[in-house]
């Protein structure tokens, strides 16, 4: 049964490939959202049925895919409780936006089309998460690379979208090919490329921070940041806003870009062999999470802010994993997954009330226009800025704060960058806040979004809100069904001694920082909107260094880009290919003169034998 | 029997050859043409001649032989062709037959 739950979508999309337009109206956002939610069905009743029976793992092999030269690739599926996690997230906000989409884009064109992506990308993100060997998950990882070029180039008749697709798919392919480079690495020195198989013998083959290993988990690191948007290759996430909105939510914040936590979890064997690469990870995360809160804080772009708020968000999930807090990150990737795309789905229905427009100086007011809209995006800007005790974030960001102190690989440093970016993450959702739905009405409100847009929204704030009281810390009530139920599959946390009793300062600090941040917010956006001009114009060189990102695209055009433009401007003529011009011009020339004797003329022939008999004969006569 | 000396022979057979080989180059006639190569065949049988004279040989007599049967298919075949350039171009002018121009 669990092989339907990746073919089910993928039905989907081949009937809307093959269908397409011909299909009547109303069968494309039937067979769209049906062939996801039966997938949402089946997980859930796979799930009580997993967890009912006690297993700690299931198995499924479908059949051979490659076999060669010790290699052997099943097309096999492994369901354990992180894997059903991500399932559990995919299925159901993607079902969610689904049924978002099947209204946000009804008016478009492309309606099938963008059904068939979508459900192909489903499809393979399943496959991504369900494989029991590397090499099927990276059939899956490079599938949802491609729906995510497909998607960001949409409407792909503006040229801008289809340079975001192609800068997305790019940036991303140079973290790919780290990863492959490091999955042959895996197989050559284990033969293997089970994942189970390698959790088995890599302990054996490996003594802790070998070279090898640590190089594996490098590159391995390299695929995770590429995907997940991480620094250094972050810069195509901003970009990929250029999409729809629901392709925002499902792919540019809830499911894909997180596959390289997924990855990173699902290995996490090799990175307990390789401190080094662990604290990389660490690293990684820590200085992204700073990086993109402090570009979120100057954009003007509603949907650019949340993705630079993803990429922060993602950050916290590799510091995370960086201190060895497994099942914290992975919660914090669910709760994640929950408030973001409710997010995006929020700022879909804002800039399509709108006629499209996504600056938010020019929005406001909207509290009063949009109150479905304005009541759902305040739950998830809630959980995004993590405030304390009523929403989901306060309690997985506040697990990854509290082990970043307390954990046994935790240091000061860690707890500091991420304390800091929750302050910034609190400042820049209250910005968006206070800009979007606050102060008077700048543009008016076409119409209101209907009943399928509003109701995944409303789950999708149920389930942010809801979604952290499964995890609570111990301070209060300690429950820990979540990381429980992963227990099987990722090690829990070493704290260090003696750290317990510091537990609720860390939380009042955490909850005093949030709060202080949604203050700070308030007073530069409401009460004194003078002041945050005058900031601007006095830091007006940091503003504009921010809102490029870290002049990180600058950076890369002249390290990257321009040099390649360079040589392929020597090579435009291409330089090897003058060899075999030449060779056809000599012969060019040569049958030119040949025929040129090939007069026609009688006597010119005769006289021509008559030198050359004569010729012949004086060489002969003088030799 | 006074006999002619051999170089009396070949230097008659070469002036005549020459002679031949010249009006071969210079005539546009291909009628011409062809007459010139007949006393071009003449010149290198008159050569087989004397040849065969000063060596009391009969081989030079059947080379000559041999010359004339050829000259006479030749002419034959040439003249036939003469024929059919004349129908295709009503010209004799072998500069006007440069069909073959490549």
């Amino acid at each position: 049964m669990l092989w339907l739950i990746p073919a089910l979508p993928f039905a989907g999309a081949f009937i809307l490939v093959v269908g397409g337009s011909r299909l009547p109206k109303g069968m494309i956002p039937l067979v769209g959202v049906s062939s996801v939610a039966l997938s949402a069905v089946l997980t859930l009743a796979l799930a009580f049925d997993f967890v009912g029976s006690g297993a700690t793992s299931y198995d499924q092999r479908l059949w051979d895919w490659l076999d060669v030269a010790g290699l052997s690739a099943a097309f096999s599926l492994h369901l354990d409780a992180l894997t059903l996690v991500f399932l559990f997230v995919i299925t159901f906000v993607g079902s969610l936006i689904h049924i978002y989409s099947a209204e946000f884009m009804s008016d478009d064109d492309g309606y099938a089309r963008f059904f068939a992506y979508l459900n192909l990308f489903v499809s393979a993100m399943l496959i991504l998460v369900l494989a029991d060997n590397l090499v099927l998950l990276y059939l899956g990882w490079e599938g949802v690379g491609l729906c995510s070029y497909l998607l960001i180039g949409f409407w792909y008749k503006e040229e801008k979208n289809g340079y975001a697709s192609r800068k997305a798919f790019i940036t991303t392919r140079v973290g790919d090919t780290a990863m492959a480079i490091g999955l042959f690495l895996l197989f050559q020195e284990l033969n293997t490329l089970k994942i189970h198989e390698v959790a088995a013998i890599a302990p054996s083959a490996w003594t802790t921070g070998s070279p090898v290993v640590t190089l594996i988990a490098l590159l391995l690191l390299g695929g995770a940041v590429g995907k997940s948007a991480q620094l250094p290759l972050q810069t195509w996430l901003p970009d990929a806003m250029a999409g729809p909105s629901p392709v925002s939510a499902l792919i540019h914040a809830a499911t894909m870009v997180t596959a390289g936590v997924y990855l990173i979890a699902r290995m996490y064997m090799l990175f307990e062999l390789a401190p080094l690469a662990q604290l990389a990870v660490g690293v990684v995360g820590a200085v992204t999470l700073l990086m993109a809160g402090c570009s979120a804080l100057t954009q003007y772009d509603l949907k650019r802010v949340l993705a630079y708020s993803t990429i922060s968000q993602i950050g916290y999930m590799f510091l995370a994993l960086g201190i060895g807090a497994w099942s914290a990150s992975i919660f914090h990737f669910m709760i994640h997954a929950f408030f973001k795309a409710l997010l995006f789905l929020a700022a879909g229905a804002v800039i399509m009330a709108l006629h499209h427009e996504h600056d938010m100086f020019r929005m406001g007011g909207l509290r009063k226009k949009l109150p479905a809209v304005y009541w759902t995006f305040l739950t998830g800007a809630g959980s995004l800025a993590a405030l304390p005790l009523i929403t989901s974030g306060f309690y997985s960001k506040d697990q990854i704060l509290w082990i970043a102190w307390a954990g046994e690989k935790g240091n000061t440093w860690f707890f500091l960058a991420a304390l800091m970016g929750a302050f910034i993450t609190a400042i820049y959702t209250a910005r968006m806040i206070f800009l979007t739905f606050w102060g008077e009405e700048k543009t008016h409100v076409s119409h209101a979004p209907g009943v399928q847009m509003v109701l995944p929204l409303v789950a999708l704030a149920i389930l942010s809100t809801i979604g952290g009281f499964v995890e609570l810390p111990h301070t209060m009530g300690h429950l820990t069904a979540f990381s429980d139920f992963l227990g099987p599959v990722l090690p829990g946390v070493t704290l260090r001694p003696g750290a317990e009793e510091s537990e609720w300062i860390l939380q009042s600090i955490a909850a005093i920082v949030a709060l202080s941040g949604v203050g700070l917010g308030y007073y530069f956006y409401v009460a004194k909107p003078v002041m945050a001009d005058s900031l601007k114009r006095q830091a007006g060189f940091i503003h504009q260094f921010w809102f490029s990102g870290w002049a990180m695209d600058k950076l890369y055009d002249l390290l990257f880009v321009r040099p390649f433009v360079f040589l392929s401007n020597i090579n435009k003529q291409d330089i090897i290919d003058k060899l075999y011009a030449g060779i056809v011009s000599v012969s060019e020339t040569m049958h030119r003169m040949f025929s040129f004797t090939q007069s026609g003329m009688l006597r010119w022939y005769l006289a021509g034998i008559v030198i050359g008999a004569i010729a012949v004969i004086t060489i002969g006569l003088v030799s | 029997m006074n006999t002619v000396p051999v170089e009396y022979g070949l230097v008659l057979a070469g002036i005549l050859f020459t002679l031949g080989l010249v009006s071969v180059l210079t005539r546009r006639n291909i009628i011409f043409m062809l007459i010139s190569v007949e006393i071009m065949l003449n010149a290198s049988g008159l050569a087989f001649i004397v040849a065969g004279a000063r060596w009391m040989q009969p081989d030079g007599q059947v080379m000559f032989i041999f010359i004339l049967t050829m000259a006479a298919a030749e002419v034959s075949v040439g003249l036939a062709l003469i024929l059919q350039i004349y129908h295709q171009l009503k010209t004799l002018d072998s500069d006007a037959a440069n069909k073959m121009k490549g």
